[in-house]
């Protein structure tokens, strides 16, 4: 034990240094005001402070950090997507979060695994090789595998699923990743506060005021604010924001659950995914078995957690690995998941001027992070969208110019 | 478990339903490129009482809810006649 340790245990950790400053009240003006504390949020604050220089930025968070959608996700980074678009986007990110750590002095726990998408059908199958070419054109590492391969990499596997739907192939993405999720908001968080941007939480938005086509500030439940840009980095309550500010969006709100097990001796070092199944599955650190499914199949604006969801679960995952019907669920949550129709995200300008949108993360948000962050703070700050996001762009559903990402981004299909 | 009633045969277990989304508005005849966006793409997102298409699937039959998705609060059912439209020739 150290001496150091000895005196925190003797004195008490008043004196210490807190992880975030603790911000006074809100000034009456912010250059930037960021809807949504969570991994988006400080990310956005943290690279518009690092590049742009643009430090009087106000986060403001209904709760705590880090408590909505990135607490809530099953940590896996990858960048297997279908269109050059999604590609390029998301292969960006994990660029960035492989030097994340270092970045921000905080340890991520980033992990890279490899990640099997299995198919087990002709159809699924074709969908594979579709991804694996289009990911191997745009510089990204994934090609299909076959049953033998899958079973050998994969410990614990029945190939043939309990005899209803036998694995066929996979297809496998070398760069496929997990990172401690919480560990992603708190180091933005942290990085972002001391270049002098303030984190306001439990600073809940109530209305957005505009005048002459464009954004003047925001009404909170602890004030009012001036500021010239507002940009919406909150999820699942965006049709709430949106809605503010009179602007029509094509997202949906679905519960999205997910659960772990009891932690067990480490066995698993890949993430599964199977679509037909509609589940995921890769151990942390821990231990513990992350289990995910599709999408609840009703819109709610709730995170609440069902029998009916474990109980679905249960029945596929028995199925793929015979060994899980001996684990126990110990916890499962929910988040909102807000869904757009062709399952890409919705990020950039929008008419009304100085009103920013990071939204339509559906199931695909938490990979997303530091990109997403990064080119919305180069949008505010010039004004332009960013060449990556320019595909996302709010006007993309009135050009019919959709980013159909169904086939790769979630597992309800 | 959660109870739906269900117009046909009452309450019955909500995993019998299967989900057919929000009532739209008709169809406008000869719609601009922005009427037809807003009607093929864009929906009521927020928290609210919204008007749904439910299928009972052992009788085979649609039906209209009235929800709240804030709360999951089934309010009542609505007779599809009331909900229901010609679609426009094309």
């Amino acid at each position: 034990m150290s001496l150091h340790l000895l005196k925190l245990g003797l004195k008490g950790t008043d004196d210490e240094p807190r992880f975030f400053p603790q911000p006074g009240e809100l000034k009456s003006h912010y250059d930037v005001v960021i809807i949504g504390g969570g991994g988006h949020g400080l990310a956005c604050a943290y690279y518009l402070a690092r590049d742009h220089g643009i430090r009087n930025v106000a986060v403001l968070e209904q709760g705590y950090l880090g408590g909505g959608n990135t607490g809530r996700n099953t940590t896996i980074v990858r960048s297997n997507y279908l269109t050059p678009e999604g590609v390029r986007f998301y292969d960006a990110s994990l660029r960035l979060f492989q030097d994340l750590s270092e970045d921000l002095d905080i340890n991520l726990f980033y992990s890279t695994r490899g990640h099997y998408t299995l198919a087990h059908s002709d159809d699924a199958m074709r969908t594979m090789r579709w991804r694996a070419e289009v990911n191997r054109h745009q510089g990204v590492e994934s090609h299909v595998v076959d049953r033998d391969y899958v079973t050998q990499a994969i410990p614990g596997l029945d190939p043939d699923c309990g005899g209803s739907q036998p694995v066929m192939g996979a297809l496998y993405h070398a760069p496929g990743a997990v990172a401690r999720h919480d560990a992603v908001a708190w180091g933005y968080g942290r990085a972002a506060a001391a270049r002098g941007v303030e984190l306001h939480q439990k600073t809940r938005v109530t209305g957005i005021q505009q005048s002459g086509g464009r954004v003047r500030g925001v009404t909170t439940d602890r004030g009012t604010i001036e500021c010239d840009s507002v940009i919406s980095m909150v999820a699942g309550s965006t049709p709430i924001i949106t809605d503010m500010v009179g602007l029509p969006t094509p997202i949906e709100i679905f519960p999205l659950q997910a659960c772990v097990t009891e932690p067990v001796k480490p066995f698993l070092n890949t993430i599964v995914v199977s679509g037909s199944l509609h589940l995921y599955l890769s151990q942390s650190s821990r231990g513990e078995l992350v289990m995910g499914a599709a999408v609840d199949p009703f819109v709610l604006h709730s995170t609440r957690s069902t029998f009916g969801f474990v109980e679905g679960l249960a029945d596929n995952i028995v199925d793929l690995m015979p060994f899980t019907s001996r684990l126990r669920v110990v916890r499962q949550w929910a988040g909102m998941s807000d869904l757009t129709p062709d399952f890409a995200p919705i990020m950039g300008t929008t008419p009304l001027s100085g009103f920013y949108l990071d939204a339509g993360w559906g199931t695909w948000g938490f990979k997303a992070t530091p990109i997403s962050g990064k080119t919305m703070a180069e949008t505010v700050a010039t004004g332009r969208n960013h060449e990556l996001i320019e595909p996302f762009r709010y006007s993309r559903f009135r050009d019919f110019e959709l980013v159909g990402e169904k086939g790769a981004a979630s597992v309800g299909h | 478990m959660k109870i739906i009633d269900c117009p046909v045969i009452g309450p019955r277990p909500a995993a019998e339903f299967t989900y057919g989304g929000a009532v739209g508005a008709p169809p406008v005849e000869d719609p601009t490129p922005d009427q037809l966006a807003e009607h093929v793409f864009y929906r009521a997102g927020a928290p609210g009482v919204l008007r749904e298409w439910w299928y009972h699937r052992p009788t085979g039959r649609w039906f209209v809810l009235e929800r709240n998705t804030a709360t999951n609060d089934i309010l009542r059912t609505v007779e599809p006649e009331e909900v229901a439209y010609a679609i426009p020739m094309l």
